[in-house]
């Protein structure tokens, strides 16, 4: 579902563009609005959120869908922890439509994908990887690396049960927008895969801004 | 059909786990149709090593799961192949029922008062199970659940399809490396039963061939020959195998 944005562009109290390749680790606090921007179009986010009070809750993709009925996240999706408790809901999306079943991409599985060939190549794993070493005081660890939201991603099922990655529904200045019920520690990958055609074998960075609440 | 080295029936709503060894194999036997076996997977050389549902369907381009597929971890490799299969649809993505869920659908049932009949629900079978390892909530993820379709209509909306429920339906895994399984039988999340359903099912180990050169799940897909090649490289390293 499409819904623009309410929020005055002049009240952001913070906004930093992440480079493709680049992680982003913040706390979003609960009431502030998140907003991800895809500044040229068809970029993938590779998204976790955790508890920044007790890191063990984390989003969950599973109970997210299932309790949505609905395997797309946009506007007006709640996303639900594995404790099944609202982490952050959609308050606005110019896309349409994001995938949280693909998961992320590791240098493990881009040998399966790709070819074996393709293990030294960045990827977003290590990325999240890096992150929680480089942030231990959340005492988080490759244990809480678990599926991950695709924001601007379009991957249909089809009605045989096949997965596809399709053309993205994104565009340059499209955007997602999402408020927290909890504290919430976002990371966010920017996914560096150079082998998908779904990025044009050409990632490229997005910019975070965050509203306090109200806006 | 060699006979089991190990066969039992667990009863609807329980939970269980166990250590396979690489190259056995895992019967599953839907007795009386409209069972659910929700089942995760580790390494237990490593239990960060766990099953990757998003990894297993992008790498075979599939949103069910049925024979032919194979179940891989977050390491790119592969823990088990499913080498057979009468149910021909698998969910691995609407993960379990909860206290809370079991509670909305069914009422509560507690022990108290219903002692072994009561309502188990899925998470919670699987933080007892994971607890015997040592491992918790942090530790799970995304599990499949054998004998439960779900469909996805064009807008997205999921949906529990019992078309093809019979009883006896069955699926076999072969396992190609020594995997920790935990496992339950608590209904899926999406069930429509009018009262919680207590289906047992029939698991049965046995010994069998390991995978050849041309065997299905190998040739499946490109993706799945590199899989295997992983499996072997993993060996290489640690067990001084390399075939």
């Amino acid at each position: 579902m499409i819904i623009e944005s309410k929020l005055d562009a002049a009240r952001v109290t913070y906004r930093k563009v992440v480079a493709a390749g680049d992680y982003w680790m913040h706390v979003v606090r609960k009431g502030e609005t998140l907003r991800i921007l895809d500044l040229e179009g068809n970029q993938a986010a590779d998204t976790l959120f955790f508890n920044a009070d007790r890191p063990e809750e984390r989003y969950s993709a599973s109970d997210t869908i299932r309790e949505q009925g609905n395997i797309y996240l946009s506007a007006g999706s709640v996303l639900l922890s594995n404790l099944c408790q609202p982490m952050l809901t959609i308050t606005a999306d110019t896309v349409g439509r994001h995938d949280t079943l693909g998961g992320a991409c590791a240098t493990e599985s881009n040998t399966v994908r790709y070819a074996l060939e393709k293990k030294s190549m960045h990827a977003c794993r290590d990325s999240f990887l890096l992150a929680v070493a480089e942030n231990d005081h959340y005492g988080l660890s490759k244990r809480d690396i678990a599926h991950n939201i695709n924001f601007f991603m379009n991957v249909p099922v089809t009605p045989d049960g096949r997965l596809t990655f399709a053309d993205g529904l994104s565009a340059p200045g499209k955007y997602v927008e999402m408020t927290a019920h909890m504290n919430v520690i976002v990371l966010i990958s920017n996914c560096p895969q150079l082998n998908n055609p779904c990025n044009a074998y050409n990632p490229t960075p997005i910019e975070v801004l965050i509203w306090g609440e109200g806006g | 059909m060699k006979e089991p080295i190990y066969a039992d029936t667990l009863p609807g709503g329980k939970h269980w786990s166990l250590v396979m060894r690489r190259n056995t194999r895992l019967r599953l036997i839907d007795i009386d149709g409209g069972g659910n076996v929700g089942m995760l997977f580790y390494n237990p050389l490593n239990p960060t090593e766990r099953y990757n549902a998003p990894d297993t369907l992008k790498c075979q381009h599939t949103f069910k799961l049925t024979a032919g597929h194979c179940l891989y971890s977050d390491m790119g490799r592969i823990f088990c192949s499913i080498v057979r299969d009468t149910f021909g649809w698998h969910d691995t993505v609407c993960g379990n029922t909860t206290k809370a869920i079991i509670a909305r659908k069914w009422g509560e049932k507690s022990y108290q008062a219903a002692r072994n009949d009561w309502q188990q629900n899925g998470y919670d079978s699987f933080l007892v199970e994971a607890a015997k390892y040592g491992l918790s909530r942090r530790d799970l993820a995304s599990n499949v659940n054998w004998f439960s379709k779900v469909t996805v209509a064009d807008d997205g909306t999921l949906a529990l399809d019992p078309s093809g429920v019979r009883a006896g339906a069955e699926v076999e895994l072969r396992f190609e490396m020594d995997t920790l399984v935990l496992f339950h039988t608590c209904p899926h999340p999406l069930s429509q039963a009018i009262q919680y359903p207590h289906r047992p099912i029939r698991f049965e180990i046995t010994e069998g061939p390991p995978a050849s050169a041309d065997d299905p799940a190998r040739l499946s897909a490109p993706e799945n020959s590199r899989g295997f090649e992983n499996n072997r490289i993993f060996f290489a390293g640690c067990c001084g195998e390399a075939h």
